[in-house]
């Protein structure tokens, strides 16, 4: 068998008196896509942070790529690739200047051009990232998360915000650099985006994991009530999106 | 364009300065404004000629003969009235017997000298001799005006407010953008991080000691006495220090608001002690011992000695030795306590 690309088990940890994570155990193999569902408050970026070496956790054990936070921490963050929720680069650099800083970090990696193109913001190369629209911003914090060839890749709710366009452009980026064998491990509240993306995913609630399993598997436990057969088999939000055309509306 | 990590992240704070126009502002413009307010209002004045006022004709006409005074005839109580707005430096009145009464503050350096003029004409118009005869040989030598004294004062202010501003402001910006959180997730050294603020500050110094002393040289031929190698060694030193002092202000510090309130607390006192505008030793005698401990008097005083009296950077010890403890102990300090995410 071969060994996870990522490892938890027994995971806890508080913040003075509230309990985020409640004893965690995932498991993602490598290659895999796995998505970690709940609500808001649920310990979902907690975890993703201990799991990312930012956050200590009171008791547990981490495992990436067979190695842990304490004993190869360098390692670790060369072979990562990370984005976090709530960061807001530099708005005085343009975009070209944003990746070779973070391109420059990391001692292996594709070039600075050819990220750019991966994220499609090469005619945004010379804009300020104040200038960028929500989707364009958040391309380009995953070109940030690219830039070091990551084997494994941390997304925190990378979609949150942006219109549909923006998001199934996201998702496309997402499927491609699954496609190459990679692993990744991302957080959403979207439903229909861990549908979409997700091999497997754990939803989590109180800082436990409530359930795990494919998304087929999950939906098929839960029983409900005969439904009238469906009419149409499109979502509104494949109305929306052919109506509106896949186009990207910010550039 | 290389690609070391220090590079690029020194490249970053040049950037995120140069494209902020009001920091460049304050860092270069400012100086220049201050200096030439400053120079203007104080410099070229030739402070000899002090306005009196004369209650009568006879005193009028015989303080008149004295080159030094500027004398206006006023009854006596327009006289009073302008003695005390300040408008005049003496009254002289017409006393009982045909003598003269001066009024004046004996606390005002002015109100001392003018009286002195004051006197020396109307016993002259009298018919005084003197019995040692007496001439003027008038010294203005560069070296010794306003203009001279303030100049090192503004490069020790400059480098401090921006060291200590520039530092505080773009670190806690970084750490509020959740940006460094961002950065500690990534293979980059800290050390790296926080080298390319020092380097900033480094490049951003030679525009910080040229352009007050290249000013006050041009403008008003303030000297440059000292080497150029002890001035730029000392400038070095001095923005080491105030970028510690910068670094230990913004390193807990989470919010705009709260490393402001910081840095005015650390950089007021200086501004205030330290003798940039006016001699430290006007200070009680009491406070001496801790205003020589704070480290914008310790750059001031060396300041003033290389460049305007042209002594060599070894004379100041002391000064030395109190910016590099201070150096020591604020960045050892800073990054103990530094908050990485």
């Amino acid at each position: 068998m071969t060994p996870s690309a990522l490892l938890v088990r027994g995971l806890r940890k508080s913040f003075k008196d509230v309990v985020a994570v409640a004893g965690v155990d995932l498991d993602v193999r490598p290659g895999e896509c796995f998505g970690l569902l709940g609500p808001n408050g649920a310990g979902k970026t907690t975890t993703i942070e201990i799991c990312e070496g930012l956050t200590k956790p009171d008791a547990g054990e981490v495992r990436l790529l067979g190695r842990t936070w304490s004993d190869h921490p360098k390692e670790l963050r060369e072979r990562l690739g990370i984005q976090l929720q709530e960061t807001q680069l530099s708005d005085k650099l343009t975009v070209i200047e944003t990746i070779q800083l973070f391109r420059s970090f990391y001692r292996q990696g594709p070039t600075v051009q050819d990220v750019l193109a991966l994220v499609q913001l090469g005619e945004k190369s010379k804009a300020r990232v104040g200038t960028l629209s929500g989707g364009q911003k958040q391309r380009l914090a995953l070109a940030c998360a690219l830039v070091g060839d990551p084997e494994l890749l941390f997304l925190d709710e990378p979609t949150t915000g942006l219109d549909p366009q923006a998001r199934r452009q996201l998702w496309d980026l997402i499927t491609a650099f699954k496609g190459q064998g990679r692993t990744i491990l991302l957080t959403t509240h979207y439903m229909d985006e861990a549908e979409q993306l997700c091999d497997r995913v754990a939803i989590m609630d109180h800082g436990r994991v409530i359930a795990l399993g494919t998304p087929n598997e999950l939906m098929s436990q839960v029983k409900m009530p005969p439904r009238p057969p469906r009419e149409h088999a499109a979502t509104l939000e494949d109305v929306f999106v052919s109506l509106t055309g896949r186009h990207l509306r910010d550039e | 364009m290389s690609s070391h990590p220090l590079v690029q992240l020194t490249l970053t704070r040049i950037r995120e300065f140069a494209r902020e126009p009001e920091a460049v502002f304050w860092a270069v413009f400012f100086p220049i404004l201050l200096a030439a307010g400053l120079g203007i209002a104080f410099a070229g004045k030739p402070q000899t000629v002090l306005k009196i006022a004369a209650a009568s004709t006879q005193i009028a006409q015989a303080l008149k003969t004295e080159p030094g005074l500027d004398v206006a005839e006023m009854s006596v109580d327009e006289a009073r009235l302008a003695l005390r707005n300040g408008k005049v430096a003496l009254v002289a009145e017409p006393g009982d017997g045909g003598a003269v009464v001066y009024r004046y503050d004996d606390t005002n350096p002015e109100g001392r000298t003018a009286r002195m003029l004051a006197d020396a004409a109307v016993q002259r118009q009298a018919g005084r001799t003197d019995p040692v005869a007496a001439s003027d040989s008038i010294a203005r030598d560069p070296g010794s005006r306003y203009i001279d004294f303030l100049i090192p004062g503004l490069v020790g202010i400059g480098i401090m407010s921006n060291a200590v501003w520039g530092l505080g402001f773009s670190i806690v910006d970084t750490r509020r953008r959740k940006l460094t959180k961002r950065l500690m997730a990534t293979p980059m050294s800290r050390v790296h991080y926080l080298m390319s603020y020092l380097a900033w500050r480094m490049i951003v110094l030679v525009v910080e000691v040229a352009i007050p002393v290249g000013f006050g040289a041009i403008a008003f031929g303030v000297p440059i006495r000292g080497g150029l190698v002890d001035i730029l060694a000392l400038s070095v030193l001095g923005s080491l220090t105030f970028s510690a002092i910068g670094l230990l202000v913004a390193s807990r510090a989470q919010t705009i608001e709260m490393v402001s309130g910081l840095t005015n607390l650390v950089v007021l006192p200086m501004w205030i002690f330290s003798g940039v505008f006016f001699s430290a030793q006007r200070f009680p005698d009491l406070v001496q011992p801790l205003i020589r401990l704070l480290p914008l008097t310790a750059f001031i005083d060396a300041m003033r000695g290389v460049q305007l009296q042209g002594n060599s950077l070894f004379h100041y010890g002391q000064e030395l030795a109190t910016l590099t403890v201070w150096l020591v102990v604020c960045f050892g300090l800073a990054l103990k306590i530094f908050r990485w995410r």
